[in-house]
Parts: C-alpha cells; structure tokens; sequence
C-alpha cells in the first residue's frame, strides 16, 4: 500500500546503514562515560548503544559492567532478558511483523510464514548476507492497518501473502 | 521489635515483628517444604511450594510464607487442599525437568505428585536461583548467572569468570537440589575453556 | 508567551486566543495519528503544507495537522470545520480538490462516508454511523487540537478546572470530588480512584508521587496512545490536579520507547506549560510547585504492571513486587505513590469543571463516566471508539463496529486480552459495566475490544493468548515459566490434531495453580483467557482433542 522511501535512496546511504559495524570506541565511550559509576542506569545505557549500533558486542558488555559497577553477569542478564537489545549484529532492513491480537485475526499467522519463507530466516534471526533481521509482536496499536509489516519504520498495511515478495524485493 | 502473636495451624505462636511467616513456623517447630530457600540467602520466593493460606480480616489469600510477614492475629493454614494442590502441581510440573531429583521425589510422595503428569522437558534445572544467589550473596563472585527470558530462562557460567573462580570453590554444587549445576560448569569449561580450569592453590 | 500568575491572567490570554481566531474561516484537521499515519496520513499533510503554500489559499483556509480522530479503519481522515464535513480515505492527490471547494464551502461527495450495504452517505460527523452512537467526551477534541500547540487546548477551554482547583478548591474538596463521582480506574483494575488518591495523601511522609502509566502494551489497545498522542495537555491537566488534591510535588509519566511521536508530543507539552506557569514552580501564582519527568521502558509487557513501573523509574529492572503493602503507601523509593492510566487522568478536568453529579448522570450504577475502546480484530469500522458506560455492546459491536467483514457473524468479544477472556455472541447485549464484564469473565480491561467472526478457531485464541506471554514473562516463578509452558505445550498439540484424553483436566488443574500460586498480575492471569474458552466454548475443544487426525489449523487465511 505504500511507497517505500528507502527505494529511492542512492546506493552510498544505504551503504552507510550496514549494521555489521560496530560503532566507534570514542561514540561508546562517551555514552558509557556519561554513566559512570551509576548502577541504576545500566538500562539507560544499553538502550542507548543499541539504538546507536544496532547490537551490543560482548566486550562493550564488559566495557558497560566495568564503567557502571555492576558484576558482568548482572549485564548479561539484563541483554539477554529484553528483546530490545540483540547480542548479534543486525541486517541492513528490520522487518517486524505485526503478530498483535488484531493482526492475528486478521491472518498475521499466513504473512509470518510467507515472510519467512521469502527471506529465508526466523523470528530473532539475521540472513548470511546481513541484508534481514525478522522480528514479530509487539502489537505497535496501529490496529486497524493490519495485518502489516514494518520495515525500518514503514508500514505496510493490509498485507496479504501474495504482496509479501513484492514489497520486500525492493529492500536490497 | 515488638512481639506479634499469630496463629498458624490452630496453633497459638508468637513471633518478632518483621520475621517471616516461615521464620515463625520454623521457630515453632512446624515445617513448610521449601526449594528456593536457604538461611544463608535472601528469600527468593520463586519456587512458591512453601505457600500458605493466610486469613486477613476476613479474606483469604495464598502468600509465600518465606517473604510474607508475620503480623498481629494473622491466621495461618500450612496444609489445605488449596495449598495441597499448589504444591502438587508445582511439583509435577519441576517432576517434568528432574524426576529423579531426591527433594522432589520426597515431596512428590507426600504431595502425591505424578512425575508423568506432564510431558518432560529437556533441561533438569529448576531454576531455583541457589547457585547464583550463593554466588553472588556469599561468595561475591558472579560466576554464574541467569540469562534469557522467560521459559528460556537458563543458567549460565560466565567463561571469563567461571575459569578463575570456580574449579577452586564449587560449593554451590552440594546447594543444586538437581545436580544440574555441576553438569552446567563441567559443560562450559568442556567448551568455553578446555584444559584452562585455575588448579592449584586458591586457599585463603 | 509569558508566564501567567493568575486566573484572570490566564483568562485574558484565553480571551486573546479565541478573539484572533475566525470561527468562520474554514479549518481543515487532517488526522496525524499512528493509525493514518501508517496509511500514508504523513504525505497528505505534507500535501497540505506545500498546497497552502501557494497564493492565495493561507488567509482564506486553516490547516491544523491532529491526533487520532478515532475511525482508524478508513483513514486517512479529515474533518472539515465549521461543520464537522468528514472525508475519508483522503490521498494527496485530493488535497487540491479539498482545499479549493472547502474554501468554498462545497462538500465533496466521493470523500464523505458511504454505508457499505446501502450506500447511504453521511456528510456530518454526528450523522455517520461510526460516530453517530459515541459520546466522545475525551476523545471528541482531538480533531480541533494540533498537539504540539497548547493554544489550541486553550482555545476549548482547557486548563480552566485546573484553575478552578487552584484559587477556589482545596484539596479535601477535589478529592471529594473524584470520590463523589466513583471515577475507576481506566487502565484494567476498575479501583476507585478517589480511594487511591486517598490512600496516598493519607500516608505518612511529605514526598509523594503521581504517576501517569502510559505504557500500552494490551495488544488491541491503542486508544490510550491515541488520546495522549492527540491531547497531552488533558491529560497533564489531569495530573497536576490530582497531585494538588494528593499534596505530590513531583510527577512521572510513563511511556513505551516505542512510541517515539507519543514522547515528542508529551516532552512538548510539558515544556510549553512549563513556559506558560501552568507546570513547575509558582503554578499560576499559587505557591503550588509540581514537576513532571518522562521515563520511558526498556520493551516488556510487564513494564505497563504498576509495581514493575516504579522499579522501573527508579532506574532497576521492570520486575513487580508481591503487593504485600500497597504502592500507594510504598512505592517509588517506597515513597507514597499514586499511579493511574492516562485515560483516568484525562476524566478529572471534566470532574472538576462540571461536576460529579454531572459525570455520576453519565453510566450505570457502579460504572461511571465514558469508556475509551479499542475496536478491532474482525470488525468492519475499527477505531477509538467512545461511548457510556451501560452502552450494549451490540451497540459497539453492530451499530459503530457495523460488525464483521464479509458478512460473517461474530462468534464471541474478547476483552482484556491476554488477561482477559472472551464471552460468546449472545452475551452481546450486555451493557459495558465493570463489574458485569468481569462476572461473565471477561472484564474491561484497558478497553480494547476483540471482536472474533464465525471462523475463529477459540482453542487457537487461548494458545496464541498464552504464546504472547510467555514471551513477555520474566521466567521466574515456577507456575508462571512452567505452567504456561505446559499450558502451551497441551493447546498447540490440540490444535494440530494431537490432543489427549485428560489435557483438559491437566489445563484445568494449571490455570487454577497459575491463577494462585504466581507472582505477580502477570501469571495469576495468564490462564484467565483460556478459563473463559472453558466456560463457553468448551465443545471446541472437546472436539479437537476427540479428533485424532492430523487436522491442522483451522484459520486458513
């Protein structure tokens, strides 16, 4: 139903979005700076990096527990316990589909399967070429448009299996 | 601390204001099965088998009695067949990951558990948190840790630590009422750092 | 704007922002809500701009970008004033056409509701049929406001209660107020909020807190965002009465991370009455300081449980507490704290301005007020909807819902989803009540409203209810982690064929387990959907487990 803006994009800036990198040590550390020495914002800090880099390497995890005085297990467990954060790098297109109640209903159970089935991967999982990352649930509210995919923030409303290949080709 | 006098199993007991419902109960010589639980380690209150029925003006409620606090004329049942049936079920659903664990299967007869009620699962932990929380409460080292969500939840020896720290210590192996803590560190040092355990002299 | 130190100072400048606007010149609200957004609302506005940029148009037309209207199905909507013309399905190509005929005041008739069976078009809001059968006390302003301009909350009268509470209440006599109109809780509890409030200016010590829980995470619920997305100032009128009536200084409101328009908007408005005096120190030349945070989750279900909230703001994990001593006595820094939904707060400002024995005249005995739903699932007209409490549901679900799509009858509503349950078609009309919801087990909830159609496999329900949240529990205690997943064990083999005789003893011993012996709100009612699927549609069930053969699902879409 919509027009994605990322089709139009030239091929440098999406170059750009490749999220195998790993941020620069100077960006991490003034985020983990700015918390130095304050247990209570190891959250705060973790989602701050993983919005940034898209996944929290293991030795930044060690970096956060050392800078932050809390015992590295306590972090491990922490971004391993919330979904938000991904302990692996991303791919360069998030594809969530909408598994909320309404969507559901209204065959959100189909599109998953077909949507797997184009891009050859699972729900919480990246493909070799690090071009998807799937993801499901969360029912985001815009209930009424589903069932849907997101990807990278667009919605596409109103899916149906047939529309699945069509509107994720143009994510390269 | 003022005294608080409370009834549990028509029994008349009388407790300090801020012990436990199960503090009171040990106190007095009547005994709640417990899993979680251990003297040297905050109450966890996760195993929820140590459940009681407690009466509070009027209303009935089921509280775990390891975290509940005594309080003035509380009303405390440790047997009904409200609490019965919690711990039946609770203990066939950890029969499902450990049916041969000793202090399930001892409870399992007095509860009359079915180990087969439930399909089994594949891990023998319970979860029961006595190896990280004695890791982490009394020996201040955090070697192991619980990690993931939910029914993923799992625990997991940190390599980093686990290969400094544990070969020497390994007393919260004798706490696993599952023996499953033992096989998680021997698992990881097969994996995560074969042949590197810290032998030797670690004596205080 | 300057600060304003006084109720006739606050007067004046409402007075001002009324006298520069035209109530004639025609204004075009188009809809900038998360639903028409999705549906390509944001390039109708951006067709709008660039339009109004051109000569001529900007004097003779307004042009106001809002929250949710509410009739999210056939968006993008706009609503044209004076009039209340409401076009739907709007595209960017259109915007000309609109721009150039409202200005003339010409209606175009390919824009406007047309009944789907009849064909019958409505022009007026209050005549289409979505609309028609609401009250829209809450919800009805969101067309007339851009959320990001607090003159527009102005405009209709906004932060007047606020004033009245100020300078001719005080804050025994609001609390009275909120006690006297039996204002319960909106965001699944039902508890009276006059007692909460209550509760907490009654507990010992001076620091107190109110806090918003604006953390929506009921899948199917989306009118709480809609409201606060669309109108943040009644909402933070709402709060700073009641942290007045409570004797609080300091206010958080709580988010989803997720909801990044939801926390401009609200990180706006906070700072323009800020500015304003409304907010901060000195409120209005009172004395009265309250300040307000926003904190958002780190993306867990759980965060939206009141005493995982507060762990939460104070920098821990969301974990929730046994509730052995009530939040409202210990909660934040085990300080006095009072939590309602954003939908709770937003009825105080009514409350105050027109009274309780107003607001007790709208709904039934035990339930009052307007009720936000969230409408949708297999419904034709989803949305925000908002009607009385005491409306039929057969009102909600046929008249405004225009009930299922292609012509399917709807077998059973669910409401309070995931710790909800559903209740069969014949149930429809019972009215919308707290306490008749939740003895026929399906209790209100946040107030979103599944409706299922004739298809719906109620044995999948209950399996997909308990699948949600076994990704949202924390995995702690045992009958929660292990009852779910024995529970989910036992409904996904039923509905692939291979149910057992005794399953539905073994789900009923673990949803009586789960329901006692869990934690937290969370686990005690994980099994309450299916306990509801037990109730009424145990025949499905009994079918399924009887039939040995590889059946599959039974939802092919």
């Amino acid at each position: 139903m919509n027009v994605s803006d990322q089709a139009a994009e030239p091929a440098a800036a999406r170059d750009r979005k490749v999220r195998t990198a790993v941020m620069g040590d100077d960006k991490m550390d003034k985020i983990i700076d700015k918390h130095r020495g304050k247990p209570g914002s190891l959250i705060h800090v973790l989602m701050e990096i993983q919005h940034e880099n898209h996944w929290l390497p293991r030795d930044v995890l060690h970096k956060v527990a050392e800078a932050l005085d809390v015992p590295f297990g306590r972090v491990l467990q922490i971004a391993t316990l919330y979904k938000t954060f991904s302990l692996t790098p991303k791919g360069r297109h998030e594809v969530h589909v909408c598994t909320g109640i309404s969507c559901h209903l209204r065959g959100a159970a189909k599109l998953l399967e077909t949507v797997q089935h184009v891009t050859g991967i699972k729900p919480g999982e990246t493909d070799a070429e690090s071009r998807f990352s799937l993801e499901t649930g969360s029912c985001l509210g815009s209930c009424s448009l589903g069932p849907e995919i997101i990807v990278n923030g667009t919605h596409h409303a109103r899916m149906t299996p047939a529309k699945v290949e069509d509107v994720l080709k143009d994510y390269r | 601390m003022s005294e608080a006098l409370l009834q549990i199993d028509g029994k008349a007991v009388k407790a300090t204001e801020g012990m436990t419902v199960l503090q009171a109960a040990q106190q007095a010589g009547i005994s709640i099965p417990t899993l979680c639980h251990h003297e040297q380690l905050e109450p966890y209150g996760v195993c929820r088998i140590c459940m009681v029925e407690v009466e509070v003006r009027g209303r009935k409620n089921y509280v775990v009695s390891c975290l509940y606090p005594v309080a003035r004329d509380l009303v405390v049942r440790t047997r009904s067949e409200g609490v019965d049936k919690i711990r039946r079920v609770i203990l066939e659903e950890l029969l499902a990951h450990a049916p041969d664990s000793p202090a399930l299967v001892a409870l399992a007869q007095e509860y009359g558990a079915d180990r087969d009620r439930f399909e089994k699962e594949s891990s023998f932990c319970i979860l029961c948190g006595l190896c990280v929380r004695y890791c982490a409460e009394v020996k201040q080292k955090n070697a192991v840790g619980f990690i993931e969500q939910g029914p993923r939840r799992e625990i997991s020896f940190i390599p980093e630590i686990a290969s400094k720290e544990c070969w020497d210590c390994q007393e919260c192996f004798a706490l696993c009422p599952t023996s499953y803590a033992q096989a998680a560190y021997f698992l990881t040092e097969a994996l995560a750092f074969p042949g590197k355990r810290r032998a030797g002299s670690h004596s205080a | 704007m300057t600060k304003l130190h006084s109720a006739a100072e606050l007067e004046n400048l409402r007075a001002g922002i009324l006298s520069s606007r035209d109530p004639a010149q025609p204004c075009i609200a188009v809809c900038a809500g998360a639903g028409c957004r999705g549906a390509d609302a944001g390039r109708v506005v951006g067709a709008i701009e660039e339009e109004i940029g051109k000569p001529g148009l900007a004097d003779k037309v307004n042009v106001r970008a809002t929250g949710c209207h509410g009739f999210c199905e056939k968006g993008p909507n706009v609503v044209i004033s004076p009039g209340d013309i409401c076009y739907f399905e709007v595209k960017p190509e259109d915007v000309p056409e609109i721009l150039a005929r409202t200005i003339k005041g010409e209606v175009i008739e390919r824009l406007v509701y047309a009944h789907p069976d009849t064909g019958q078009k409505a022009v007026h809001l209050g005549e289409v049929p979505f609309y028609k059968h609401q009250t829209r006390l809450l919800i009805g302003d969101n067309p007339k406001i851009d959320p990001m301009r607090i003159e527009d909350y102005l405009a209709l009268g906004g932060y007047a209660a606020l004033s009245k509470v100020l300078f001719e209440m005080s804050p025994g006599q609001v609390l009275d107020e909120v006690k006297k109109a039996n204002l319960r809780g909106r965001g699944g509890g039902g508890f009276p909020a006059g007692l909460k409030w209550e509760t907490a200016k009654n507990a010992p010590g001076d620091d107190k807190y109110v806090i918003v829980n604006a953390h929506e995470g009921e899948p199917g619920a989306f009118m709480d965002r809609a409201l606060f997305t669309g109108n943040p100032h009644k909402v933070l009128e709402g709060l700073i009465i009641g942290a007045y009536a409570i004797g609080s200084h300091r206010g958080f409101i709580y988010t989803r991370h997720d909801s990044p328009q939801l926390i401009k908007h609200v990180r706006n408005a906070l700072a323009q009455a800020e500015e304003v005096g409304l907010l901060g120190e000195n409120i209005l030349g009172t004395g009265f300081d309250f300040r307000v945070e926003l904190h958002f989750d780190v993306g867990i279900f759980v965060s939206g449980e009141s005493s995982a909230l507060m762990r939460s703001i104070e920098g821990n994990p969301p974990e929730p507490r046994p509730k052995y001593i009530r939040t409202s006595v210990a909660g934040i820094w085990d300080k006095p704290s009072n939590l309602n939904n954003v939908e709770t707060w937003a009825n105080v400002p009514q409350i105050i301005s027109r009274g309780a024995d107003w607001y007790t005249s709208i709904g039934t005995e035990r339930s009052k007020g307007t009720k936000l739903i969230s409408l949708s699932g297999n419904v034709v007209n989803s949305g925000v909807v908002e009607v009385p409490m005491g409306t039929p549901l057969r009102t909600i679900v046929y008249d405004i819902g225009g009930g299922a799509p292609g012509g399917k009858a709807p077998k059973a509503v669910h409401f309070g989803g995931p710790m909800g349950g559903s209740i069969p078609e014949r149930f429809i009309d019972t009215p919308l009540d707290f306490d008749e919801l939740a003895a026929l087990g399906a209790p209100i909830g946040a107030g979103g409203l599944l409706v299922m159609d004739e298809e719906t496999d109620m044995v999948d329900v209950a399996r997909y209810f308990l699948e949600f949240l076994t990704n949202e529990s924390c995995g702690k205690c045992v009958p929660c982690r292990e009852g779910m997943r024995q529970m989910l064990k036992i409904l996904t083999n039923i509905t692939i064929g291979k149910g057992k005789s005794g399953d539905i003893g073994r789900l009923e011993d673990l949803s009586d387990v789960t329901g006692l012996a869990c934690l937290c709100a969370l686990g005690k009612t994980a099994a309450d959907p299916l306990r509801s699927m037990l109730r009424y549609f145990r025949d499905e069930y009994e079918t399924q487990i009887a039939r040995g053969s590889e059946a599959g699902r039974s939802e092919t879409r």
